[in-house]
């Protein structure tokens, strides 16, 4: 079973985060929490919560990062989930058959009821995606959602991943990658989406969509200046009562 | 990588324990030993308490340690799943084997197949060990040609100097012993040095710019981290003392796994009894110890690529 799935659908699940967009609010990594703890990896723990070593497993966290210096820096936010590789060696390394990626629709999960707890595969893991949980003894990470994707009690507009639902900015995007023609994959393309780490080989089926270019607003692009406030009325040059009064007054 | 005492304590005694019973077999093989009873029941005995112990020891670290027996299904894909499957079915060769030095106190006819087997058991389960690290591409320090090279030099050189104890403990003349600790301590210590060049002259394995893309905008730095408390992934990842100390700690490992233990093995070899029992049994304390050091560095200095999230500039 933890061999990588020959026979696919060609379906490949995953997300498109637009980092042009994202304004860091976490909340995707809030209501990603919120849903899966009592979702399909249910409880999520949560150790010392309100202590000076709270802990826990979060299946989405939000990173920020500076890039560049002086006028040209940027700042980003980085959303950073588990990618759903189509080369998952996570997959590969796990000893038990627990780990596995899904012939149907290429998301890659958990079996939480015959995982030993070894912590291999979040060894193998170059994006950190995978959370052990110390109270059960096992592995957990992203479902990308799947008790909500497929869930016919909730409204088809909500059968999306519980991060891409709560964005308030939209800057997250759920979708099939596989197929050229869907909405992410056409965003991908516009935009030149691309993966993590690509070097390593594992490719992630989830994309980053750049930063847009900065704009200053000039065409010369010299940073913006704004002239001093001529003071309207000053003591020296005003005329009548009031320079009697500030004379009076500065005495 | 956060160095666990189990792990270490696991490859350090397992390895020690295979590198034994290959010496054993390749001897018996070659009929370059007498099969001594005595001397074959307590390197036995010795051997397989390491394996054993070593194997126990790796299941402690477990989160479901009553399910262990589950990895031994994914032989197909899996090197833990094949370290697990080689480790106990060379029992029946080792056994075998031993059942018949002990035993017949025979080297001959079936007894000399299992001999063979029992080598080739020994080999391919460190083997498989460490192709478990060899094959993380996400840790520089472990996806290398030294990391398999090591395990199997480490396995043998550590085997033969609880040989040349073994040896001394029954007065066996075999003068092949001490030639194989001159050799493999060697062997050690050169392919330990080589790696520790590599790791320390090894270009940027996964470069920051890379982790998250953005490097067209400029050098990446973390502004903000997701969480103001160390998260699992930090923990288990992000391990830097002994990178701070490395040259110190190097030196130290250096002298405990080849040099004392090497002097004192090879400096002994036509001392009186009194003196070469003694020091044969200190040399295997402190290889052990030193060994152990030694892994605990190929843990603690390997640099994981999921630290570049959390402002590592390099992997």
């Amino acid at each position: 079973m933890t061999q990588i799935p020959v026979n696919t659908t060609g379906k490949k699940l995953g997300l498109v985060i637009d980092l042009d967009i994202c304004v860091g609010c976490h909340a995707c990594a809030v209501n990603c929490k919120e849903w899966n703890t009592g979702g399909h990896s249910a409880p999520l723990p949560d150790t010392d919560p309100f202590g000076e070593n709270a802990d826990g497993v979060w299946f989405n966290r939000v990173h920020t990062f500076e890039c560049g210096d002086g006028a040209d820096s940027r700042t980003v936010h980085f959303p950073r989930s588990c990618m759903h590789c189509e080369e998952p060696a996570c997959v590969e390394v796990c000893p038990t058959g627990a780990s596995y990626k899904r012939a149907e629709d290429g998301i890659v999960l958990v079996n939480e009821d015959i995982c030993i707890g070894c912590k291999l595969c979040s060894w193998a893991c170059p994006y950190g995606a995978r959370e052990y949980d110390g109270d059960a003894g096992v592995m957990k990470k992203c479902t990308l959602c799947i008790d909500r994707i497929y869930n016919e009690n909730l409204e088809e507009v909500d059968r999306v991943p519980a991060c891409v639902s709560t964005c308030p900015v939209n800057a997250r995007h759920f979708g099939d990658l596989g197929d050229p023609n869907s909405d992410v994959s056409r965003m991908v393309e516009d935009r030149g989406g691309y993966d993590l780490m690509p070097e390593l080989q594992y490719a992630p089926v989830n994309k980053y969509l750049p930063p847009r270019p900065k704009s200053t607003g000039y065409e010369d692009d010299r940073p913006r200046q704004l002239k001093p406030i001529e003071p309207t009325v000053s003591g020296e040059d005003a005329g009548g009562l009031f320079r009697w009064l500030d004379k009076v007054l500065t005495r | 990588m956060h160095p666990a005492y189990s792990v270490i304590i696991f490859t350090t005694f397992s390895g020690a324990g295979y590198g034994l019973l290959f010496l054993m077999g390749l001897f018996a093989a070659g009929q370059w030993i007498e099969p001594d009873r005595w001397f074959g029941f307590t390197g036995f005995f010795l051997s397989f308490t390491m394996v054993v112990s070593g194997l126990l020891a790796s299941t402690f670290h477990l989160g479901h340690p009553e399910r262990a027996w589950r990895a031994l299904s994914q032989w197909k894909s899996s090197w833990l799943s094949r370290e697990g499957v080689l480790a106990i079915a060379g029992f029946v060769p080792f056994s075998l084997f031993a059942f018949g030095w002990v035993i017949y106190e025979s080297h001959d006819g079936a007894w000399r197949l299992f001999a063979i087997l029992t080598v080739l058991f020994a080999v391919l389960t460190v083997y498989a060990t460490s192709m478990i690290y060899a094959t993380l591409r996400t840790i520089r320090a472990w996806f290398n040609r030294h990391t398999v090279r090591i395990y199997l030099a480490f396995a043998i050189w550590t085997g033969s100097v609880w040989f040349n104890m073994l040896a001394h403990l029954f007065d066996l003349h075999t003068p092949g012993i001490g030639m194989i600790v001159v050799v493999t301590g060697v062997l050690a210590l050169w392919l330990k040095r080589k790696y520790w060049v590599f790791l320390d002259t090894s270009p940027t394995w996964v470069p920051a710019e890379s982790a998250t893309g953005l490097g067209d905008l400029g050098k990446v730095r973390l502004l903000d981290a997701p969480n103001t408390q160390e998260n699992y992934v930090q923990k288990e990842m992000g391990f830097s003392i002994a990178r701070k100390h490395s040259v110190k700690l190097r030196r130290w490992a250096f002298f405990g796994y080849f040099l004392i233990p090497w002097l004192l093995a090879v400096g002994t070899v036509e001392a009186e009894p009194w003196l070469k029992i003694p020091a044969a049994i200190l040399a295997v304390v402190v290889m052990m110890a030193g060994t152990m050091l030694e892994r605990w560095l190929f843990f603690a200095e390997a640099k994981h690529t999921v630290n570049l999230y959390y402002g590592a500039q390099d992997s």
